[in-house]
């Protein structure tokens, strides 16, 4: 067989630990109450629509999209707007939450709840964008970045491929290998949909060979779909990053600073294709999604498909029950997933996975001194030197590290996982992007 | 509320650490330590021991005196520099004249910066030139080797074949005469049965250790293989040109502790580039230098110095090799 592709430099190979890979996908029941912060995006809050004592059906519009880079937050649930607070999500910051309780289950008028495949689309890029922005589609493999504004081709560019992440390359999480395999024509539809919204002659979609059996339907179904190329990856971490996966499908390189419609790619994940699928052509806005629930203590690691607000805990006492000796839980996979510091934190648009940690796996070991072994210099996807950004943040050579180019940083985490040292590479780069990213910004004011 | 641990992202560490890095390079010596032994009896473990216990003590009692931070006795460091150290040394060396070398390496080269990792010259080989320098009589005398002689008495002393040659050389002598002369064969010197320091000599065993830490991916192949490509293809060309002045690249690859130098001291996390090209030309530079020194300098071997010289240019070369950038633009 032929070497498969994959991005060029760097890159690690940390242990699955896919637990839940042949689990089919379970409809979690519908909570009491659901909690939905009106921000689950990148980018400017939401304006809130609702009040208190306000009914509302699913797929009721809760908060609008003002700003350019913001998204639609719907309903996920029928019921009573009990009370608008603020809550901390998984990503550690305060937002204003709607608090609905759940009464009956009533749709708004004109969503398609049923499970007809519908394959016939015959609208335009522009309505098709338009029905992705009234729908609140985001990014779901985490970034949460608002799709809308991807389709949004600027002039002039012109767009080669469709990119479709479905490598899920983070150890643990299942959810998109587990879509795949269920949901495989309403994705491929999918795909067609924004390969249409995109302008792109062609769409790739990069598969990790660890999920053949999912390679092997999105295979068998593409054929009935035109340009669509299903590719099997070589499996390594951080290929889901967007950047790496451009470049393994393409061999193409996004330059610095720059967004993949440079070298005329647009990249969305597989979720969000089938996002897509439902909102443009069953017009059903974003109130649910696939949410692998694992670790290495639980006791039934799932994927359940999950209304948005529902709290991690609800998800945890249907796995199980939280392991006894469960240090740490994280939203998302282990590698870029946010520790959450308590369970009622809910599940929003970006919520791929929620992972349990044994107390001993949380722990961090003591950080030791550089040995300067360089391992974090090789496996660094960007060709950033780690331990030198570290340095330059210590002692706060801004400008250094701006030239060593520290805004590059996808912030994977490779160089922090490899580092026979243990040390807190990411911590410190972090913390200099952030000072670096503001000096920058005063800079372009000037 | 239960409240779970914060902290940023990645929550996964590679099972690996400092104290197993180590461990791997102690594991890889043993087989040279084995042969060692083997020739040069007994006397071989009483140098390494006193080398390994002066080292762990120096560091012991420096870090105990004069760190505040992060300790790092328990990484099995100073074992190591300590084993280098005795592998560049002669195994009849005067006890003393060890534990100076060791606090050389240990107190002045590597604590004396800040500790492990923030060495710029490799440790065990500022120990070894220093004593070398100082003591150049106990440091070149050589114990002839003497099968599995465990007494610790060493009748005769004799030179290494590189100091032969070189004299020899001197003298006026055509290389083809010396090698006659030459007590060994290069079969003796690929089963380390010639004269030489303990790490010097057992080349076959140190390429075995050479291939396992290869293997686990402690070293890689640049630093070593451009070392050993660069005295190659130098002394080649030279004996190509004159086969009468200069020896054989097999010859110079064999002998002076190159093989000890290029796989397990050149290769020194602390003290080489972060980059393959970065290495390349670290293993360049040494040995073009080594060749030089071995031909036209005062000493018969060369790579100890040649690895410190390039030991202090590893930051300018850390600085003309970075690693290639993503999507970098172009100006
Ligand atoms: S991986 Fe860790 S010890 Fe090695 S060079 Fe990078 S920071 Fe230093
Ligand atoms: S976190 Fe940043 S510096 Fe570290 S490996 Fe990833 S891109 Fe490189």
């Amino acid at each position: 067989m032929a070497r498969l592709k994959t991005f060029r430099i760097g890159g690690i190979h940390p242990e699955e630990n896919k637990f839940s890979a042949a689990k089919p996908i379970e409809v979690f029941p519908i909570p009491e109450k659901v909690y939905v912060p009106v921000t689950q995006h990148l980018g400017a809050p939401s304006s809130l629509l609702v009040k208190r004592n306000d009914t509302v059906k699913i797929g009721t519009l809760l908060a609008k999209a003002d700003a350019f880079i913001s998204a639609n937050v719907h309903s996920p649930v029928s019921g009573t707007v009990e009370k608008i607070d603020e809550i901390i999500d998984a990503s550690g910051y305060r937002k204003a939450n709607i608090v609905i309780k759940v009464e009956g289950n009533e749709w708004e008028d004109g969503i398609d709840n049923s499970s007809a495949i519908i394959k016939e689309c015959n609208l335009s890029a522009k309505e098709i964008t338009d029905i992705l922005k009234e729908k609140g589609i985001v990014g779901m493999g985490g970034a949460t970045f608002p799709s809308h504004i991807k389709y949004m081709i600027p002039e002039g560019k012109d767009v080669d491929y469709l990119i479709i992440n479905a490598v899920e390359c983070e150890p643990y999480l299942t959810s998109d290998h587990a879509i795949m395999l269920e949901k495989t024509e309403e994705i491929l539809i999918g795909i067609d949909i924004l390969k249409k919204a995109s302008g792109a002659k062609k769409a790739l979609v990069g598969i990790e060979n660890n999920k053949l059996d999912a390679i092997a339907k999105m295979q068998e179904v593409a054929k009935s779909f035109k340009d669509i190329e299903i590719q099997p990856l070589r499996v390594k971490y951080p290929q889901g990053a967007e950047k790496q996966l451009i470049r393994a499908l393409t061999k193409r390189e996004v330059p610095s600073g720059k967004l993949p419609i440079e070298v005329g790619c647009v990249v969305n994940n597989v979720g969000t294709a089938l996002a897509s699928y439902e909102a443009v052509q069953k017009n059903k806005p974003l109130i649910e999604r696939v949410v692998t629930v694992t670790g290495k203590a639980v006791k039934n690691p799932s994927n359940l498909l999950v209304r948005i607000g529902t709290p991690v805990k609800e998800l945890i006492d249907h796995v199980g029950g939280l392991p006894e000796d469960t240090g740490k839980v994280i939203s998302g996979g282990p590698m870029m997933g946010k520790a959450i510091s308590n369970l009622d934190v809910p599940v929003t648009k970006g919520t791929s996975g929620v992972l349990m940690m044994t107390k001993a796996e949380s722990k961090r070991k003591k950080p030791l001194n550089c040995i300067r072994c360089a391992k974090c210099v090789s496996v660094c996807p960007m060709g950033l030197e780690p331990y030198l950004l570290q340095q330059l943040v210590d002692s706060e050579r801004w400008e250094d590290a701006e030239l060593n180019r520290i805004m590059d940083c996808i912030e994977c985490g490779s160089c922090q996982f490899i580092c026979p040292s243990k040390r807190e590479l990411l911590d410190y780069i972090r913390v200099g992007k952030a000072r670096v990213g503001a000096i920058i910004r005063s800079r372009a004011k000037r | 509320m239960k409240l779970f641990t914060i902290s940023g992202s990645p929550h996964i560490n590679r099972k690996s650490s400092v104290k197993k890095i180590m461990l791997m390079v102690i594991i890889s010596l043993l087989p040279a330590m084995f042969v060692s032994v083997y020739y040069f009896g007994i006397s071989a473990i009483r140098v390494s021991l006193i080398a390994i216990a002066s080292a762990v003590f120096f560091e012991w009692i420096i870090q105990k005196l004069f760190f505040k931070g992060t300790k790092s006795i328990g990484d099995l460091s100073a074992v190591v520099t300590g084993l280098l150290l005795a592998f560049n040394l002669p195994s009849n060396l005067q006890w003393w004249i060890v534990v100076i070398g060791s606090f050389v390496a240990i107190g002045i080269a590597k604590m004396s910066f800040g500790g492990l990792g923030k060495n710029p010259f490799n440790p065990a080989l500022v120990g070894r030139v220093f004593l070398l320098i100082s003591f150049p009589v106990q440091m070149t005398t050589w114990p002839k080797v003497d099968v599995l002689d465990f007494s610790l008495v060493d009748a005769e002393t004799g030179a290494t074949p590189l100091a032969i040659v070189k004299e020899g050389v001197k003298e006026g002598l055509s290389i083809s005469e010396i090698f006659d002369k030459l007590p060994v064969t290069f079969t003796d010197m690929f089963w380390g049965n010639m004269g030489g320091s303990l790490g010097e000599v057992p080349v076959l065993a140190l390429v075995i250790g050479a291939l396992f830490l290869l293997g686990r991916r402690v070293i890689t192949w640049h630093i070593p293989f451009s070392i050993l490509a660069t005295i190659g293809i130098f002394t080649g060309i030279l004996h190509g040109i004159n086969p009468d002045m200069y020896a054989p690249p097999l010859f110079h690859v064999l002998t002076g502790g190159i093989i000890l130098g290029a796989f397990f001291m050149a290769t020194d996390m602390a003290t080489s580039p972060m980059t393959p090209k970065g290495q390349i030309i670290f293993g360049v530079g040494i040995g073009i230098i080594t060749v030089v020194i071995r031909l036209w300098g005062a000493y018969p071997e060369g790579i100890s110095f040649a690895i410190l010289l390039m030991n202090a240019l590893v930051p300018l070369i850390n600085n003309v090799s970075k690693p290639k950038a993503f999507g970098k633009v172009k100006k």
